[in-house]
C-alpha cells in the first residue's frame, strides 16, 4: 500500500499539518475529513471581526481552496469518520466507505459544551462555534433587540463586546462569582467587568440560571437574581474536546487524547492534535495540558508533521492566547495557577496594564492588556524560566526590555 | 489587483496577486510563501509576520498604530523599514511594492 495520510477534522491544526507535511517534503497521499461543510478556517475572528461583518467569509479560510488542490490533497467535506480501525489501519466514514492509512492523525477539535437547562433546547437558544453559527446569528443582533448570554467566558465577553456597541440590550449572566474564572487573575476579571458595565452590558455575576421559558416572541430566562427577558440567548458555557472517536478505538483518553511530545497517541501510527489532544508541556503545573489555542493547533501540527516525516523534534512551548474586546487586546502568555503570587504592572486606569504570575520566584505567566512590551518580553522570562524580583516587575519606570 | 514582490531571506522572489483589502500578510500566507508565519492569523497579536518594506513604498502605506509598534519592539532585526504585514491592507496604489522577509519569525 502506498504511504498515506488521512486527517480527521478539518481546523486549524487539520491545514496546517497539511501545509506542513509538504513543506517538509511528505510524498504520500493527504486525505482531510471535516464534518462542516467549509473548507478550514480560522475561528478567532467568527465572535469578533466577523460577527462585526467587518470581513467576508473567505477571509476565514486559512488557505484558498486552490491550496489543497495543488498540495495533492484530497477534501471530503460534510463527511464524519465513525470508527477507527487499528488492526486493519483504516477509518470508517459516515458515507459508508473505508479509507486505508499508513498514519492517521485526530485533529478532531472541540464541540461546545451545551446548557443542560428546561428549555435551553428553544432554537432562540443559541451556541458559537462556527461559521454557520454566527451567520445565523448576525442578522438578529439588531439595534434594541435584547440579547442575553449566559457565561462570561470569551465567547460571551467578546460576543457582548461587540453587540453593545451595536445598539443591543445585552445582559451577560455568569455563575462564577467573576468573568473569565477560569482564564484570567481576579484583577483583569475586574478591570474587563467595568469596561463592560461602563460600555453599558448589564453584567451579573454569581448568578445561577435555572430555566429558560418561551413567551410569545421573547424567552424569559429564571435566574436566582429574577428573571431576564431576551430575544436572543446565546450559549458560552465551554468547549469539550472530541475524543469519542479515540476513545472508541481504544486510545488513551484522559481530558483530550493522550499523546506524547511528538503528538503520538499510545499508538505511535496513530497522532492527535489540537484542541482534542492531552499533552505534556513543561509550563504546566501538572506537566500535561490540553490547550484550546490557536497557537498550539499551528505548533502542534507542525512538531506532527515533522514526527511523519521522520525528523521529530520535542514540542514544549509557552502556550499564548489573546482575545479582544472593543478597543482593548488581552494577550495572554503562560500558564498560571490559583496559588501564583500576582504583580500588576501599570495602572488600570489608564486601560494599559498587566498581571505577572510568579511561582517560588519564576514567572509563569502574563496577562497583558494594551501592553504588548509587557506581553511580548513576559513571553521571554516565561520560556526562559526567569526570575525576576516582584518590584522591578512592577515599577514600570524600569522598561521591560531590561527585565532579564 | 496589486502584485507584491515578497522576497525570501535566501534572496527567492514570488510576486503575487493580491487582491485589495487583503492584507500583505494574507497574500503571503495564502500562496504558501515562506518566512510569513502569521500565527494569529492577523490580529496583531503574535508578531510573526515581520517583513522589511521596500523603502521607496513606506510613505505609500498606512503609518503604524502604537500595538504594532511595540509588538516589533520585541521581534527579532528590526530596522527603519520593518512592519508587520498583517496591518498593511493592500491597495491599487501598492501596485509593484516589494517586501523582504526576515531570517526567523521568532
Amino acid at each position: 500500500m502506498s504511504d498515506s495520510v488521512v486527517i480527521v477534522g478539518a481546523g486549524q491544526a487539520a491545514s496546517q499539518l497539511v501545509a506542513s507535511l509538504r513543506s517538509e517534503g511528505y510524498a504520500g497521499g493527504i486525505t482531510v475529513i471535516g464534518e462542516e461543510t467549509h473548507i478550514p478556517y480560522q475561528r478567532p475572528p467568527l465572535s469578533k471581526a466577523y460577527l462585526k461583518g467587518d470581513i467576508a467569509p473567505d477571509r476565514l479560510f486559512i488557505k484558498p481552496p486552490d491550496f489543497y488542490r495543488d498540495a495533492g490533497c484530497t477534501l471530503k467535506l460534510a463527511t464524519r469518520a465513525t470508527a477507527i480501525d487499528r488492526k486493519a489501519r483504516s477509518v470508517t466514514l459516515s458515507d459508508g466507505s473505508r479509507l486505508p492509512w499508513t498514519k492517521l492523525v485526530l485533529a478532531t477539535g472541540s464541540r461546545v459544551r451545551k446548557l443542560p437547562l428546561p428549555g435551553a433546547e428553544d432554537p432562540s437558544c443559541r451556541y458559537l462555534r462556527g461559521i454557520d453559527d454566527v451567520d445565523a446569528l448576525r442578522p438578529r443582533m439588531v439595534t434594541g433587540a435584547r440579547l442575553a448570554i449566559i457565561g462570561a467566558g470569551y465567547i460571551g465577553l467578546e460576543v457582548a463586546a461587540v453587540a453593545v456597541k451595536r445598539g443591543l440590550k445585552v445582559t451577560v449572566i455568569e455563575a462564577a462569582p467573576r468573568v473569565l474564572a477560569r482564564a484570567a487573575s481576579p484583577q483583569v476579571s475586574e478591570f474587563f467587568e467595568d469596561e463592560h458595565r461602563r460600555a453599558g452590558v448589564d453584567l451579573r455575576c454569581y448568578v445561577r440560571t435555572e430555566s429558560i421559558d418561551r413567551v410569545g416572541d421573547a424567552l424569559a430566562i429564571n435566574t436566582s437574581s429574577g428573571i431576564v427577558p431576551a430575544d436572543i440567548v446565546l450559549i458560552g458555557v465551554g468547549i469539550l474536546p472530541n475524543t469519542e472517536l479515540a476513545g472508541d478505538a481504544g486510545l488513551e483518553v484522559d481530558n483530550g487524547i493522550r499523546v506524547n511530545a511528538f503528538a503520538q497517541t499510545d499508538d505511535p501510527d496513530i497522532y492527535a492534535i489540537g484542541d482534542c489532544a492531552n499533552l505534556p508541556n513543561s509550563f504546566a503545573l501538572q506537566g500535561r495540558v490540553r490547550l484550546e489555542s490557536v497557537q498550539n493547533a499551528i505548533d502542534q501540527a507542525k512538531h506532527a508533521a515533522l514526527a511523519i516525516v521522520g525528523r521529530p523534534r520535542a514540542y514544549d512551548e509557552v502556550p499564548w492566547f489573546w482575545s479582544d474586546q472593543y478597543d482593548l487586546k488581552l494577550q495572554i502568555a503562560g500558564l498560571s495557577a490559583p496559588q501564583d503570587q500576582i504583580v500588576v504592572r501599570g495602572d488600570r486606569a489608564s486601560r494599559s496594564f498587566a498581571a505577572f504570575h510568579l511561582r517560588d520566584g519564576t514567572v509563569t505567566s502574563v496577562e497583558a492588556v494594551n501592553a504588548a512590551p509587557e506581553y511580548m518580553m513576559g513571553r521571554r522570562l516565561i520560556a526562559a524560566r526567569a526570575r525576576v524580583a516582584p518590584e522591578r516587575l512592577a515599577d514600570r519606570a524600569i522598561p521591560m526590555k531590561d527585565m532579564t | 489587483m496589486a502584485k507584491i514582490k515578497y522576497i525570501e531571506h535566501d534572496g527567492k522572489e514570488h510576486v503575487i496577486d493580491v487582491q485589495p483589502g487583503m492584507t500583505v500578510m494574507e497574500g503571503a500566507v495564502r500562496n504558501m510563501i515562506p518566512g510569513i508565519d502569521a500565527d494569529c492569523g492577523g490580529a496583531c497579536a503574535c508578531a510573526t509576520c515581520h517583513v522589511y518594506v521596500d523603502s521607496a513604498w513606506l510613505g505609500k502605506i498606512q503609518p503604524m498604530q502604537e500595538m504594532e509598534k511595540t509588538m516589533l519592539d520585541f521581534a527579532e532585526g528590526v530596522e527603519a523599514t520593518s512592519r508587520l504585514s498583517c496591518q498593511i491592507q493592500v491597495t491599487e496604489a501598492l501596485d509593484g511594492m516589494t517586501v523582504r522577509m526576515p531570517k526567523s519569525q521568532h
